[in-house]
């Protein structure tokens, strides 16, 4: 059983909560209990990058990196939000 | 009791003493003495031998230690003329200086032979007084407030997260600050944007920034661009020069553009993002750590990556972030602790929670891995829509 911290971008698919528990003995299998419990996450949950114990798995086992009980995993998609208020539509082609 | 002239010939008596020719022969040796400067500040400012520490007499005795902690070490100590230097001599003789020797005739007489000397530039009255918190911390000082006045920073938008970070960046005396924002001031800006003002309603925010960054300071020159980054004009913005660019773009295609063009540029990237209550910060650091790229790949489909404008943001958040990717600039600019180089900060205002996570350099990285397969811009609309690029 581990805490998983769901970003903010995804918190509609988890009824607004910022931490969910989720199972698996590896990162694969902790993301499939989570989008049984949030099936709306299906299909989203790949553009987030994914740290177990602070460390990015794709710099360890990727999917297959082991989840020990207890440990904290943090799902991170990049986010654009900065300084002006238009979004990427009116950014000129080249 | 002994008068002034009597004393002095008392002390010179007891110290030794070489004349300008052998200080100069001793300061050219393979092993040259520690050489101090006991003349006071202005007298320093005018001018002083390259490579002495300046200590004031009246600082010698308490200061000394920490700057030449080895006592065997010789020192050479120096005045204007050789006076206050022979007593400066005889005080460390008695702190327990092996071998101390004073430049006869003084900095004078080092003139007068026509041997190098050199003026630093230094900060006038005025500076030292507004900069005097900085100076007072060792890590900053004289030397680094310098550096900041020489230093140029590139802020990407002068929005939530570029208001605080200039205003903080021009307060500290970052002597040149320049920024890219093609918006003018819009009301729904002014719940964050700290840099403008309901006056400014409709001003181009490089103009309302310049404005209130130069009233803020006027040691700063402030360069605005008012235009939109572009793949063809970013080799023109990026090639001024710049020390760091403070990157707090609002959406994708800008954000990647920023990081080729910064790896290709070799400049430092401050990073920050914003959504409602949270915020991230890091530091690309061109060779040393990672790139945006290594750290997302790729964007989320626009739908899963809700800009500020649509998700809304807390307005005290890029304030947080802002002031952070100051505080990131200002150590790259300075040398100082340690930037968030391979270090991703995440920030929850709601829970008031600061963690982190490492970001490590991908080998196989398009743009700044071993074999980088993206070498010139692409179409950063198409590559942020998830079109595959040929």
């Amino acid at each position: 059983m581990s805490v998983v911290r769901i970003p903010p971008t995804l918190r509609d698919d988890t009824r607004g909560q910022r931490e969910v528990i989720a199972e698996g003995d590896t990162v694969r299998d902790l993301l499939d209990d989570l989008m049984t419990r949030f099936p709306s996450l299906e299909g989203k949950l790949e553009f987030a990058n994914v740290y177990v114990d602070g460390e990015d798995v794709r710099t360890r086992d990727g999917y297959d990196t082991a989840v020990e009980p207890g440990d904290t995993v943090i799902l991170l998609p990049a986010m654009a939000g900065g300084s002006a208020a238009e979004s990427a539509v009116h950014f000129p082609r080249k | 009791m002994a008068n002034y002239r009597e004393l002095l010939r008392h002390v010179k008596a007891e110290i030794d003493e070489v004349d300008a020719q052998a200080a100069r022969e001793l300061l050219e040796s393979a092993e040259p003495p520690f050489l101090v400067d006991v003349r006071r500040r202005d007298e320093w400012d005018e001018g002083h031998i390259p490579g002495a520490t300046h200590i004031p007499r009246g600082s010698l005795e308490s200061r000394i230690e920490k700057a030449a902690p080895d006592r065997d070490r010789p020192i050479l100590v120096y005045c204007s003329a050789g006076e206050r230097s022979a007593f400066a001599a005889r005080t460390l003789g008695e702190m327990g200086y092996e071998d101390v020797t004073s430049l006869a005739g003084g900095f004078t007489d080092w003139k007068r032979n026509g041997f190098p000397t050199q003026v630093d530039k230094a900060l006038d009255p005025q500076r030292r007084t507004r900069y005097s918190r900085h100076l007072l911390i060792p890590e900053v000082g004289e030397e680094g407030q310098l550096k900041l006045l020489e230093s140029k920073v590139l802020l990407i938008g002068a929005g939530g997260l570029g208001s605080p970070a200039a205003l903080y960046l021009a307060a500290a005396g970052v002597g040149r600050l320049g920024i890219v924002d093609a918006d003018v001031v819009d009301e729904s800006n002014l719940q964050r944007q700290v840099l403008h003002a309901t006056a400014d309603l409709g001003t181009p925010k490089v103009d309302s920034a310049r404005a209130a960054l130069e009233a803020l300071n006027p040691d700063v020159d402030v360069v605005g661009y008012r235009e939109r980054l572009t793949s063809e004009n970013v080799d023109r913005i990026f090639g001024e020069g710049w020390d760091v660019i403070v990157d707090g773009a609002d959406n994708f295609p800008t954000r990647y553009l920023v990081n080729d063009a910064s790896v290709w540029h070799d400049v430092p990237v401050v990073h920050g993002s914003i959504y409602r209550f949270e915020g991230q910060t890091t530091v690309f650091k061109p060779g040393a750590g990672p790139c945006y790229r290594c750290l997302f790949p790729q964007p989320p489909p626009p739908e899963l990556a809700p800009s500020c404008a649509e998700g809304g943001v807390l307005g005290v958040l890029p304030g947080v972030i802002g002031s952070l990717q100051a505080n990131e600039a200002l150590k790259l600019l300075l040398g100082i602790g340690e930037p968030l180089v391979g270090r991703l900060l995440l920030f929850d205002a709601l829970a008031g929670e600061l963690n982190e996570v490492a970001v490590r350099r991908d080998p196989d990285c398009p743009v700044c891995g071993e074999h980088p397969t993206i070498t010139e811009y692409v179409d950063y609309v198409e590559f942020c829509a998830g079109v595959q690029h040929a």
